[in-house]
């Protein structure tokens, strides 16, 4: 009996430890199943982050390559801008000279243009006249004709580097410069040539002296100066200037001189009838 | 620094043109003088740094002017610019044999003198 009691007690304590044992392993599966469940996850997760990793960088890639083209870009313009300013600056530069330039034009015709109205002696005149086209011209031989309205004919009252009387009286209408006279136009020789004797009739230029279209005389150049070999842009502004300012200043100078002559007439007589 | 120029010229245009290219420099001042003798005793009543001058000029001409400027201890030393219309080259060595700095041909441009100037100056 107690052998029997035993044996029941022992198959009793096997059963529990049996029971035991499925029962861990029960837990054991449950922890497997737990464990791998936990590993898909873990695994879907990794994937997951994964493919949300490689997409930041995408962005990033493709946020830089378009900071990097926006950059590009604006080095194209400046590249583009500093060019302009170059051209700019260059084209600056060049205007400056133009202005000095220009500022000694101006300063050139100012003073000739305030000596010619200096003065209201006619021979003053001439003489400012004659200055200005050796100075500022460069002339070596010329000459100042002035037209004889009851002749119609045109006389030399001033000449440089050749006799009055080497230039004839010309006719109005005759020759180049009887032409000058009666058309009002300016003459310059195409090209000048190299100076080979002096003839009255072939000058390199002349220009008329006129008062709005009214002529009164004309200026005739035959020789430059040797340093000189063609005009300049300035000079033929100056022939501008001499046309119209050098008519009026002589044209006034010689109204002046005749009302002085006039006034001292008319003077001497008064003080005659007083004595 | 104030320089003193004096201008010696017959024509009262080129003197007015000299002025207005030499006047450009800050603090020059200008006295002119019509002929040369003119031109010594102006240069006799004060202190000039450079003297632009003619050649052709009643009374005493420009290269005459240069010898008496030259053979005067007191002035010596002066730069004188030749400012002319003769432009052969027998007049620029005869004028520069005798003491002149520079010779310039007439028509001169400002801006020509005003370099020449500058130079003689030792202006920057």
């Amino acid at each position: 009996m107690s052998d029997e009691k035993n044996i029941f007690s022992r198959a009793e304590e096997f059963m529990q430890l049996f029971k035991k044992g499925a029962d861990f392993t029960q837990d054991l599966l449950k922890e497997n199943e737990r464990l791998r469940f936990k590993i898909v996850q873990l695994e879907e997760k990794n994937k997951v982050a994964s493919t949300s990793d490689s997409g930041t960088d995408d962005k990033l890639v493709t946020e830089l390559n378009k900071k990097l083209q926006t950059l590009e870009q604006e080095l194209q313009k400046l590249h583009h801008r500093h060019k302009e300013v170059e051209a700019e600056n260059q084209d600056f530069a060049n205007r400056y000279l133009e202005v000095q330039n220009e500022n000694n034009h101006l300063a050139n015709l100012y003073i000739a243009s305030f000596q010619l109205h200096s003065t209201l002696d006619s021979r003053e005149v001439l003489q400012v006249v004659m200055e200005i086209i050796i100075n500022l011209i460069g002339a070596e031989i010329f000459g100042i004709l002035l037209l004889d309205e009851k002749t119609n004919e045109l006389t030399a009252v001033s000449t440089e580097g050749v006799d009055r009387e080497e230039i004839p009286l010309i006719r109005l209408g005759v020759g180049i410069m009887g032409g000058v006279a009666k058309s009002g136009e300016n003459f310059f020789v195409e090209e000048i040539k190299p100076f080979d004797k002096f003839d009255p009739q072939t000058p390199i230029v002349c220009i008329p002296l006129k008062i709005k279209d009214h002529v009164i005389g004309v200026i005739v150049i035959y020789k430059l100066l040797q340093q000189k070999s063609k005009f300049t842009e300035l000079d033929y502004e100056l022939f501008s200037l001499l046309a119209g300012h050098a008519a009026t200043a002589i044209f006034s100078s010689r109204l002046y001189s005749e009302s002085e002559r006039k006034l001292s007439t008319i003077q001497g007589f008064i003080n005659f009838l007083t004595k | 620094m104030a320089y003193r120029i004096l201008i010696v010229d017959d024509s009262p245009t080129m003197r007015q043109l000299l002025a207005f290219a030499v006047k450009r420099l800050a603090g020059v001042e200008v006295q002119e003088a019509a002929d040369g003798l003119d031109g010594y005793k102006k240069l006799a009543s004060g202190k000039f740094d450079l003297v632009l001058l003619d050649i052709n000029m009643p009374v005493m001409d420009g290269l005459k002017l240069v010898s008496i400027i030259r053979g005067n201890p007191d002035y010596k030393d002066i730069p004188i610019v030749m400012v002319t219309t003769e432009g052969g080259k027998e007049d620029r060595e005869k004028a520069l044999s005798l003491g002149a700095n520079a010779y310039l041909t007439k028509p001169v441009q400002a801006p020509h003198v005003l370099s020449v100037v500058k130079e003689l100056l030792k202006i920057a």
